[in-house]
């Protein structure tokens, strides 16, 4: 029971990183029809801009309080990743709009090898660790055995940021003009511009909308393992599209509803059975929901147009 | 994306000036380095460094300057070709064609027929040219080495085209039968004591047999689909092979693989082996050499494969699975045999190069086989021209010699500094030409190939006039 309980936060933390990344995956989908495969390494870029930021301000501008540094790192990074969010789709899939239907996946493919390359290149291929900023935890009750049932801060700090900035998009969304354009081109998106909505524009905002909310999900995921790598981009983005499928490609309240999926099934298959096979379990999920139900939970089925 | 188009151009005509207007070409670019710069705040101006446990952060304004300033000249440069070449295509070409398809030869097939026998001939003479240029046999073994590395490429590309090229099947996951080749290898001539020429198309097989496994359930999707669902395989294979301690020996590999013979005649010093056959004095590259013919002989046999096949209806049908599924359907051919006889093929030719690949490293360990190696083969099919094997041919040169030609230039050692490893760039390059290829030349280095089926007379089909999928 109490390791079960643990699971349970652990397993929600890390869905809630996993469905800030899947909502990138599934407006891009919903809005160009595209998978963009370079969005696990935008993830893992911004979690480097955060790295970087956050040395900045603890090291060089002397900033003590932990929450005002996060609160800044996760300002900046959201903008500086929004802007690599806006490049990339003017320099690699705008120009692919009406070619052939692999172009822009292969594009994609192009801009994550270039990315985890870059980041290679730029910042060196070991691992970077960070001194843990939060250690505090409430041990919420003590199990058998001296098992104590913790929930720490950072794990509330993850869920709580993660609340608020849903809502936050939810509200852009679902009530402004921009998320009703939105919704519009993701429906036709002929008949969106012969209505005056600026489809380009549209789409190169969700692409921003993506990237920062990959950036908050970088940040997080720094504050929460305190290491990252060039190449860390691949394996959450996969597992993050994972989440997207099965909740529903298009849809964005399955995107967090699949993460939270995803980050659960893989923390308790980790703790009961087997951490070696974790990943293989995400891929297989990938595989099995892409063949069986490719709509996912929430997602409507796909009309074939001839 | 079944909706044409009808936002594209807006953006990018209005920023092409009729006549080249210095200001705003350089307000222009202003605008792009400043951009430029955003971005490489703070990825490229800050390093981190580490000592001992604590990181630090080096600061390269440096670097980041220079970077603006090649992004400012090269987008002024840009804005200058984009208003001449505007302002040449405004006057009417005299030469222009009405119909688009000729009768005549075009350039590229002029070309073709001298540069595929020239090709041919220098990859058959290859080791003898680098013995004479050399001057000797411990002389040339790198040359030889890097010759059976890029024609393994070459092999994986023309295996790969089948599926991507031919098939229209985006698959992510090659490197899967590559494994699955080099594995069967490992395993039964380590295990089992096969030898080389029983095992070779045993792995073929059995790469076959897994395309066919792995083909079932993707049958049913398409495109993009298609791709993650075969990357996903991959992955699993990969970690499989990782965890499956007992059967792979795990990440450790498998070590101390059986050498291949020269058709029973291994290459050993004493009696019996090749050299005492033969008469000749025992050499270590012997063995290379005999390497590198195998490996041009299964590539040059992938590629009769495939030209064969191409002509007969199976490969016909491919070629119609990949310009428009559902008239494919329509029209009776049976899309579940085609994609899966185009899966099973391309996963032979995978499993051949890898058991090739086992005999010679003598090594296999999961590490070779990650999703890497199928997007360099990706980039390979890519960027040589979706379904030409010449194309697919030179891009594996130019993509696996290319970073080693670079490393042999001191120049750029001088002008990059010591430390200067062109190999550390060789992928970042691999990810900006698979973009630039997608924007530029959707179609290929080579995106003109002669049609598979020819009524009367030969005639070119450029790549603009065949669409592909559903685009």
């Amino acid at each position: 029971m109490d390791i079960f309980v643990q699971q349970l936060i652990n397993g929600l933390t890390l869905g809630s990183i996993y469905g800030l990344i899947a909502i990138g995956y599934t407006m891009v989908f919903g809005i160009i029809g595209m998978v963009n495969f370079a969005h696990g390494d935008v993830f893992m870029l911004s979690a480097f801009i955060a790295l970087i930021f956050f040395l900045i301000l603890t090291t060089w501008l002397g900033i003590s309080s932990v929450a005002l540094a996060l609160l800044i790192v996760l300002v900046i990074a959201m903008v500086l990743t929004s802007l690599w969010g806006w490049a990339i789709e003017r320099i690699a899939y705008r120009p692919l709009r009406g070619s052939f239907r692999l172009a822009p996946l292969i594009s994609a493919i192009g801009v994550s090898i270039f990315l985890s390359n870059f980041v290679q290149v730029a910042q060196g291929a070991r691992n970077k660790p960070t001194p843990p900023m939060i250690r505090d935890v409430i041990v919420l009750f003590q199990g058998e055995n001296g098992y104590n049932v913790a929930l720490s801060y950072k794990q509330i700090i993850i869920m709580a940021t993660t609340a608020v900035l849903l809502t936050i998009f939810w509200y852009l969304v679902q009530k402004t003009s921009l998320g009703r354009a939105q919704r519009a081109c993701e429906q036709d998106r002929k008949m969106a511009a012969l209505l005056g909505i600026n489809v380009d524009r549209t789409i190169s905002l969700t692409f921003v909308i993506g990237a920062a909310l990959a950036a908050v999900a970088g940040t997080l995921y720094l504050l929460n393992y305190g290491v990252v790598s060039f190449n860390d981009g691949f394996v959450p983005g996969v597992k993050a599209f994972t989440a997207a499928v099965l909740g529903g490609i298009g849809s964005l309240p399955g995107a967090v509803l699949g993460g939270l999926i995803i980050g659960l099934i893989e923390t308790f298959w980790s703790a009961y059975f087997s951490i070696e096979y974790k990943d293989v379990a995400a891929f297989s999920i990938l595989a099995i929901v892409l063949i069986f139900m490719p709509s996912g939970i929430l997602g409507r089925p796909e009309v074939e147009k001839v | 994306m079944n909706a044409p188009s009808i936002t594209t151009s807006s953006a990018q005509d209005t920023a092409v000036p009729s006549r080249f207007n210095l200001a705003a070409a350089l307000k222009d670019a202003f605008i792009t380095a400043l951009i430029a710069l955003g971005l490489s705040i703070p990825i490229l101006s800050y390093k981190t460094e580490q000592n001992g446990s604590d990181l630090f952060l080096a600061s390269r304004w440096r670097l980041v300057a220079i970077f603006c300033a090649i992004v400012f000249v090269l987008r002024v440069l840009e804005h200058a070709f984009l208003a001449t070449r505007a302002a040449r295509k405004a006057l009417p070409d005299p030469h222009q064609a009405t119909e688009p398809v000729h009768a005549e030869p075009s350039a590229y097939q002029k070309v073709s027929r001298f540069a595929i026998p020239m090709f041919l001939g220098v990859a058959v003479s290859f080791p003898i040219l680098v013995y004479l240029v050399q001057g000797g046999l411990n002389e040339s073994r790198y040359w030889v080495d890097l010759g059976i590395l890029i024609l393994t490429y070459v092999m994986l590309g023309w295996g790969l085209n089948i599926v991507v090229g031919l098939a229209g099947l985006l698959d992510l996951g090659y490197v899967a039968f590559y494994a699955v080749g080099a594995y069967s290898y490992a395993l039964l001539s380590t295990t089992f004591g096969l030898s080389f020429w029983i095992c070779l198309p045993l792995a073929g097989i059995l790469a076959a047999f897994w395309g066919m496994i792995l083909g079932f359930p993707v049958l049913r999707l398409r495109g993009d689909y298609l791709a993650i669902v075969t990357l996903a395989f991959g992955e699993i294979i990969r970690l499989v092979l990782i965890n499956w301690v007992d059967l792979t020996n795990g990440g450790a590999g498998i070590s101390s693989i059986p050498r291949a013979s020269f058709f029973g005649l291994p290459f050993t010093a004493g009696e019996g082996g090749f050299a005492d056959t033969f008469g000749l004095e025992f050499h270590g590259m012997h063995r290379m050499i005999f390497l590198y013919y195998l490996i041009l002989a299964l590539a040059l046999l992938t590629n009769f494969v495939t030209m064969r096949l191409r002509r007969l209806p199976i490969g016909r049908a491919w070629e119609a699975l990949r310009e428009d599924e559902i008239a494919c359907r329509s029209l009776g051919i049976n899309t579940t045999n085609t994609k899966l006889t185009a899966f099973a093929i391309g996963a032979m030719f995978g499993g051949f190069a890898g058991s090739f690949f086992a005999v010679r490293q003598g090594f296999v360990s999961p590490e070779s086989f990650n999703f890497l190696e199928s997007a360099i083969i990706l980039a390979i099919v890519v960027l040589g021209g979706m379904g030409s094997q010449i194309g697919v041919a030179i891009a594996a040169i130019v993509l696996v010699g290319g970073p080693e030609m670079l490393r042999n230039l001191t120049f750029l050692k001088a002008v990059f500094g010591e430390g200067f490893d062109p190999n550390e760039y060789r992928l970042l390059l691999f990810g900006m030409g698979m973009v630039a290829m997608m924007v530029w030349r959707p179609r290929g280095l080579i995106s003109e190939r002669e049609p598979s089926v020819i009524l009367k007379e030969r005639k070119a089909i450029s790549g603009s006039l065949v669409k592909e999928g559903h685009g």
